[in-house]
C-alpha cells in the first residue's frame, strides 16, 4: 500500500531554510516504490516563490498556505495550517526540521494525530522495509536507533546531518495547490519580536561555529570571534562558563544544556572542554581548539590545536583566512 | 493560583555515559532534577510567593525519582505526586497520556516544565500534554509575568526574543535564563520531609496498559566512537595559523560537494 509522506518545508523571513531541503531529503530516504511525497509550505508571505523553487524536487504535490497569522509562529496558527494539509494528504508520516519552530510544532501535530514521534533524528536507514532512526541521547554522549510500532508517525530531523534533497529533472514538476488557511481562534498573541540575530546565521544550521569560553573574559572579548564568524559565514557560540559569567546570551550556549551543534568546522576559543560542553559539539566534523592551557581537555577531542592566547591567535587566523579567500 | 510542575529526574550532565548489558549504567552515578525542570520549579515557587496558591510537582518515572522530588519540595514546592509503574513505557506518546490522565482532574491554572530533558531530549512530553489538555502553550520561555487571567512570556526562538501573551490556563516550558534556581536551605530540607508525597500506579489512575501502548521502540543503543586527540600545531603563532588554514582548505574543500 502506498504511503504518503508529508514534509513541512520551513521558511524564515520569506525564504526556504536549508533544513527544509534536508527534511525533504529525509522523506526521500524513507519513500519506497509507490510512495508519494507531498510538501506543505505555511508562512506569512512568499510561499508561491518557495513552491516554484521546490517544484523541481520531484514531490507529487506542494500545498501552500499563506496568511498574516503565519507571519510569526504561534502553535495555534501553525498547527491549524499543518492540520489542513494533514486532512488533505492523509499522511502516514509527517516530517519536520528539529528547529525552534519544528521542535515546538511537531509534538502538537503528533498529539493531535495520535501519532508517535521520533525527535532530533541524525540518520535514517531502512531495515526490513521499516525506517530505523538514529538519534542522540544525553546530547550525543550516547545514541539510539528507534522505530515506530504504529502509524501515523512524526519525525523531526536535526539540521546539518541528513543530506539535502537535490532537484530531480527526471520527474514532472510538482502540482501546486493553494489551501485555505482555516482561521483558527488564536489563543496566544505575539506582541513583539526582538530580532537579536538579524543578519547572522542560526547556530544549529551553521556550517562553521566559532565558540568562546571563559577565556574570552568579557562581552567585548567575543568581538574577534564575531569577526571571524562574519568572514567565514559562520555563527558564534559559547560554553556554559561564558554564559554563566554573563559574557553572552544563553541562546548561544552549546552543550548538554543549551544547543547541540554538528558543523563542518568547530573552533573552540578559550574553552577548557568540560564533559557537558563536549556533549554538545563532539559530533562536529573538524574540531579546532585554541587555548592557553596545553592540558585543557578540549585538546583531547580536537583535530587541530593551537596552544596560545585566543586574543593573539584569532586575529592572525582571521587575517590568514582573509588572505586565502581573496 | 494552582501551579503544577512537570519534573523528570536525569543523570547529572557531568556524568560520563557507560553501557551495561544494552542499557545505560546507573551504578554509582549522580541523578539530578532535569536542569530545565529546575528552572520550572524555581519559577513556580516564586510565582506562588508573589500571587499565593500552591505548587504541586508531578512526575512519571522510576522510584529513584522520589529523591529529585524531595529536592524540589525542599526548594519550596508544596506537594509531590510520583506516578511510578513498570508498565509505563519509555515513549513520549505514552508518558504524555499518563500525565494527561492525572492532570485532567487537576484544573491547574498554570503548568510549567522544562523545554527538554537532558537525557532523551525529545522535547515532546510537555507540549503533548498541553495539546491533550486542550490548553495553549509557549515553549522555551525566559521570562514569565502573570497578571489577571493571562501570562506574558518572553520566548527564545533561535536567538530572537518573542513577547507573547497567553491566556491561562496554559503550559510553559522553561529555557535557560528564566531564573537562577535556589539551593535548598536546611530548614527547607527539614520541611520537605513533612510535605505530602503521593505515589500512584496506573491502576490508581484507572489506566490500563493497553491504553498506553508505546508508539516507538528502541532497536539499538550505542556509544559514539571516541574522538582521538589530533595534532597540536607548534611553532610561532603566525606559522601555526598558516598551517591550520592550509590544512582546513585541503580537508574541507574536496568533501563539501560529496554526499
Amino acid at each position: 500500500m502506498s504511503q504518503f509522506l508529508l514534509v513541512f518545508a520551513e521558511m524564515r523571513e520569506g525564504k526556504l531554510r536549508q533544513v527544509a531541503l534536508e527534511t525533504l531529503g529525509a522523506a526521500q530516504l524513507l519513500a519506497q516504490e509507490g510512495d508519494f511525497i507531498r510538501i506543505v509550505l505555511a508562512a506569512g508571505s512568499n510561499t508561491a516563490d518557495a513552491a516554484a523553487v521546490l517544484s523541481a524536487y520531484g514531490a507529487e504535490i506542494i500545498y501552500t498556505i499563506e496568511d498574516e497569522d503565519l507571519e510569526h509562529y504561534t502553535p495555534d496558527a501553525y498547527a491549524a495550517a499543518i492540520q489542513a494539509a494533514v486532512s488533505e494528504a492523509q499522511p502516514t508520516v509527517v516530517l519536520f526540521g528539529h528547529t525552534a519552530l519544528g521542535r515546538d510544532l511537531a509534538p502538537v501535530i503528533a498529539s493531535s494525530m495520535g501519532a508517535g514521534q521520533i525527535s532530533d533524528v541524525t540518520s535514517i536507514e531502512i531495515k526490513d522495509g521499516e525506517g530505523l532512526f538514529t538519534r542522540p541521547l544525553y546530547a550525543g554522549k550516547a545514541f539510539e536507533k528507534r522505530s515506530f510500532t504504529t502509524r501515523p508517525a512524526v519525525i523531526t530531523i536535526r539540521p546539518n546531518n541528513i543530506a539535502a534533497a537535490a532537484p530531480d529533472a527526471s520527474r514532472n514538476p510538482s502540482a501546486i495547490t493553494e489551501l485555505a488557511y482555516p482561521t483558527p481562534s488564536l489563543r496566544s498573541v505575539v506582541k513583539n519580536v526582538v530580532r537579536k540575530t538579524t543578519g547572522s546565521i542560526d547556530l544549529s544550521e551553521a556550517n562553521i561555529v566559532i565558540s568562546g569560553g571563559r577565556g574570552v573574559k568579557s562581552a567585548d572579548g567575543f568581538k574577534p570571534l564575531e569577526e571571524l564568524a562574519g568572514l567565514l559565514g559562520g555563527a558564534v557560540g559559547a560554553s556554559r562558563g561564558a554564559c554563566d559569567a554573563g559574557y553572552c546570551d544563553y541562546a548561544l550556549q552549546i552543550g548538554q544544556t543549551g544547543k547541540v551543534v554538528t558543523p563542518e568546522i568547530y573552533i573552540a576559543c578559550g574553552i577548557s572542554g568540560a564533559i557537558q560542553h563536549l556533549a554538545g559539539m563532539s559530533q562536529s566534523r573538524i574540531i579546532i581548539a585554541i587555548n592557553k592551557d596545553p592540558e585543557a581537555p578540549i585538546f583531547k577531542v580536537a583535530d587541530y590545536g593551537i596552544v596560545g592566547d585566543l586574543f593573539d591567535i584569532l586575529p592572525l587566523l582571521t587575517m590568514e583566512f582573509r588572505k586565502v579567500l581573496n | 493560583m494552582k501551579i503544577v510542575v512537570l519534573l523528570k529526574q536525569t543523570l547529572d550532565t557531568e556524568e560520563k555515559i557507560t553501557l551495561d548489558q544494552g542499557a545505560v549504567c546507573e551504578d554509582g552515578v549522580t541523578f539530578v532534577i532535569n536542569p530545565y525542570d529546575e528552572y520550572a520549579v524555581e519559577e513556580a515557587v516564586r510565582l506562588r510567593d508573589e500571587h499565593g496558591g500552591s505548587v504541586k510537582l508531578l512526575s512519571a518515572g522510576p522510584e529513584r525519582t522520589a529523591e529529585a522530588l524531595r529536592t524540589a519540595l525542599a526548594m519550596g514546592a508544596d506537594e509531590a505526586v510520583l506516578i511510578t509503574d513498570e508498565r509505563i513505557p519509555d515513549d513520549e506518546y505514552a508518558v504524555s497520556k499518563v500525565l494527561h490522565t492525572y492532570l485532567v482532574r487537576e484544573n491547574a491554572d498554570l503548568i510549567l516544565g522544562g523545554s527538554f530533558s537532558v537525557d532523551r531530549g525529545g522535547g515532546q512530553v510537555a507540549v503533548r500534554t498541553a495539546t491533550l489538555l486542550g490548553i495553549p502553550h509557549a515553549g522555551s520561555i525566559t521570562k514569565l509575568t502573570v497578571s489577571g487571567g493571562s501570562a506574558e512570556v518572553h520566548r527564545d526562538a533561535e536567538g530572537d526574543l518573542e513577547v507573547v501573551e497567553v491566556p491561562l490556563p496554559a503550559l510553559f516550558t522553561a529555557q535557560q535564563g528564566l531564573n537562577e534556581p535556589r539551593y535548598p536551605s536546611l530548614p527547607g530540607i527539614m520541611k520537605a520531609k513533612k510535605k505530602p508525597f503521593t505515589r500512584l500506579t496506573l491502576d490508581d489512575l484507572g489506566l490500563s496498559p493497553n491504553e498506553i501502548q508505546p508508539a516507538t521502540k528502541q532497536a539499538a543503543l550505542f556509544l559514539p566512537p571516541e574522538r582521538k586527540a589530533g595534532r597540536i600545531l607548534k611553532g610561532e603563532p603566525a606559522a601555526a595559523v598558516q598551517e591550520l588554514v592550509s590544512l582546513l582548505r585541503t580537508k574541507v574543500q574536496p568533501d563539501t560537494t560529496a554526499d
